[in-house]
């Protein structure tokens, strides 16, 4: 079953590099999300074995985080498919017209698309050190070529700095994993290897010293792909550059990935007796993220800059839940998974407003009701859905990490927290706000406008009657996947599923959090 | 005494990477230090070399002292650039700094609670000195090739450590980081191929449109 699930997305992406017709890829692309969708509701039922001596196995926090790769995978799918349909009808429609930028060939886009599902779910099963370095390296690997879909300059910057720095980082991981191996060379009996149960097993017995620099290249390395601040550096950049579709999933998807790697080091100190050690580092790194992206998004100009700024402090807020343990520790499991759907909701929204508006400048984006009813009414519930207000599922969560820190004391901690998230609801609310409500500008009637003008009319707006033509048909595609991610969003607020509570409460154990 | 000789080459080019202003020397001096590399585990455990090790070893020096070297050759013909020009520290500063370096690494080594690394005293901190010129050379250099080939001395270093402490990773899982080490630096050579196509040079101080 396990083989099954890496498999099918593996070999399909492989397939669709070399399939040259593109209806019959993006078929193959909408039936492998669907049955890894299914497989994957399979294992959640009934928990497959663990195959492979062990290597791979589902274990409880990997349920949760499959369950959320592969249904927002789905959604996003759906999504894509609409995208590239009408990306390839422009192409063809206009073939004169002077576009901007070219995009990479569909099949390169479709095939790494897969191979990134694929990696990610490698990540998640993979119950070995070594092994799950290998999956992480692959995710970079796979996703590189997404964001360099839509080929101009800007989308190549991001692309190299993605490269080097999530490579750099992983690479500093790779030296964590074998300082591991030293760690375990002084267990009396020997032959323990780095699978994570044997280790987690012998975890008393290992070279304290060791298995602390472990941790720390560990933090560093998967931290760099976490994007927790400082190493945060490559994230806004790859994030606003990318598809919006590929930064849904980078940020609702990727990131978890690597917070997962980043939880399981966590818990092997833990079961090792230097809990504080970790959860002090996980501390300082969230602070550290939550108070980046509280700087970096007031007055934001860019609104999927904006977006990828708030991933940093979420991810944050994770990696400070998962280091204040308790109560916090299931809130964060929470957090993963509410934060998973609004951010990719909101990412969606902006992909429908940049189709519109060609830009991702604020300002001149402004008027999105009047044009854009359904993804304004997207916008508006992302808003509220991200910044942790009721009745949404991201304030519930938020409040208990809220309560892991009360409950330990840390009252700097909780001033910090707060304030931070103040801080960032206001700032996104005055950049999104003004966004839907505002008037609009009419972005291609500016265009034609010499440039002296432009600015003018941007401050008187377009008549009325100009706002009705300019009104664009939002297609079903554009709208279903969102909307479905809101309604989520909002469920998660008022109730948590027994099931998913069980589930994250066994993940969270299982990960050392409740000590 | 060879194994000796060998682990000071290493840290040589090393050194020459962080002085040459020539890429096409770099190229060949990271060839010589992948060739190299590949000799540690062999000389470490010579004459019992098992037949895991010598897949390993055997798989890494024809990636890196020869697949790396074309890969980065042809990256050097399509971007049509010969020299590192303007790098963010001097060559001669990074040779003192690289000097320098290897005064740290020799420090860390020492401090490391090892109770027997293979072979030579010298393993740890050559590969200590490997991983810190490969992060200095991807911090001062401006052009891309220059970064690739940072990245490449910042992995031989990790593996070297790997190698010195005989750390026994499962044969699939070794080869599974080979693979991503090697399809690392082909998306990074495509990558640099468009970045020459796109900006007409590979010098990354051009990538500044992206900031806030």
């Amino acid at each position: 079953m396990l083989w099954l699930l890496l498999a099918v997305p593996v070999v399909a992406g492989l397939v669709a590099l070399v399939l040259p017709w593109s209806v019959p890829r993006r078929m193959l692309l909408l039936l492998t999300s669907l049955s890894h969708a299914g497989l994957t509701a399979t294992c959640l039922l009934r928990t497959p074995p663990a195959v492979w001596g062990g290597w791979l196995a589902l274990d409880p926090p990997g349920r949760v985080f499959l369950a959320v790769t592969s249904f927002l995978f789905l959604v996003v799918t759906i999504y894509t498919v609409g995208y590239l349909v009408r990306d390839a009808k422009r192409a063809r429609e206009e073939p004169d017209r002077e576009l901007p930028f070219a995009d990479a060939p569909e099949a390169i886009f479709t095939g790494c698309y897969l191979l990134f599902l694929g990696a990610m779910t490698g990540v998640i099963v993979s119950q070995h050190w070594g092994l799950m370095w290998v999956a992480v390296e692959a995710t970079t690997l796979a996703s590189a070529p997404l964001i360099y879909f839509h080929r101009h300059a800007r989308s190549l910057e991001a692309t190299w700095k993605y490269l080097l720095i999530c490579s750099v980082g992983i690479a500093l991981a790779l030296l964590g994993n074998f300082f591991l191996a030293v760690a375990v060379r002084g267990v009396p009996g020997g032959n323990v290897h780095l699978s994570i149960a044997c280790l987690e097993s012998h975890a008393g017995e290992l070279n304290p010293l060791w298995l602390r620099a472990a941790f720390l290249l560990l933090l560093v390395g998967y931290g760099t792909k976490m994007g927790l601040a400082p190493l945060h550096t490559w994230l806004p950049d790859a994030h606003s550059e990318a598809p919006s579709m590929v930064s849904a999933l980078l940020s609702g998807v990727l990131l978890n990935c690597a917070f997962l790697a980043v939880l399981r080091g966590h818990a092997l100190l833990a079961k090792a007796g230097m809990a504080e050690f970790s959860q002090d580092l996980l501390v300082l790194f969230g602070l550290l993220s939550l108070a980046v992206a509280a700087v970096f998004i007031i007055n934001q100009r860019d609104y999927k800059r904006l977006l990828a700024y708030s991933s940093v402090e979420h991810m944050g807020i994770l990696a400070l839940g998962a280091g204040i343990g308790g109560v916090a520790g299931f809130g964060c499991l929470l957090h993963a998974v509410n934060h998973s759907v609004a951010k990719a909701l909101l990412f969606l929204a902006a992909g429908n407003t940049l189709a519109w508006s060609h830009t991702k400048s604020t300002l001149q984006s402004r008027g999105v009701k009047r044009v854009l009813p359904g993804t304004a009414l997207l916008w508006l519930i992302g808003l509220f859905a991200i910044s942790g207000s009721p009745p949404f599922g991201t304030f519930l969560s938020e409040f208990t990490i809220l309560k892991g820190i009360v409950d330990a004391g840390r009252w700097w901690v909780c001033g910090f927290y707060l304030g931070s998230l103040s801080v960032i609801f206001v700032g996104m609310s005055a950049v999104i706000l003004p966004m839907v409500y505002g008037e609009p500008t009419g972005s291609e009637a500016r265009d034609q406008l010499p440039p002296e003008l432009q600015t003018s009319e941007q401050q008187v707006g377009l008549p009325a009657q100009a706002c009705a033509i300019a009104r664009r048909h939002e297609p079903l595609w554009s709208l279903a996947p969102p909307l479905l991610l809101a309604a989520i969003a909002l469920v998660l607020g008022v109730y948590v599923p027994p099931q998913l509570s069980l589930w994250l409460q066994h993940a969270a154990a299982s990960l050392g959090a409740y000590r | 005494m060879w194994f000796d000789s060998v682990l000071v080459l290493i840290v040589l080019t090393g050194l020459w990477l962080l002085g040459s202003s020539r890429l096409l020397a770099c190229i060949q001096a990271i060839a010589l230090q992948g060739l190299l590399l590949a000799l540690i585990p062999i000389m470490a455990s010579w004459p019992q070399v098992s037949l895991r090790l010598g897949v390993v070893a055997s798989v890494s020096l024809v990636l890196k002292a020869v697949v790396f070297p074309l890969l980065l050759r042809r990256a050097i013909r399509t971007a049509g650039i010969r020299r590192e020009i303007e790098p963010l520290v001097g060559f001669t500063t990074s040779i003192l700094l690289g000097i320098a370096l290897w005064g740290l690494a020799v420090h860390i080594a020492n401090r490391l609670p090892v109770d027997s690394p293979q072979g030579s005293s010298l393993l740890v901190p050559v590969a200590v000195f490997t991983v810190l010129s490969g992060l200095l050379l991807i911090v001062s250099r401006n052009t891309a090739i220059m970064q690739v080939i940072g990245y490449i001395a910042l992995e031989n270093g990790v593996y070297a450590f790997g190698w010195a402490f005989a750390i026994e990773e499962p044969l699939l899982v070794e080869l599974g980081v080979l693979l991503d080490v090697f399809a690392a630096v082909f998306v990074m050579g495509i990558t640099i191929h468009h970045l020459s196509r796109e900006f007409d040079s590979i010098e990354t101080d051009q990538l500044t449109s992206l900031k806030d």
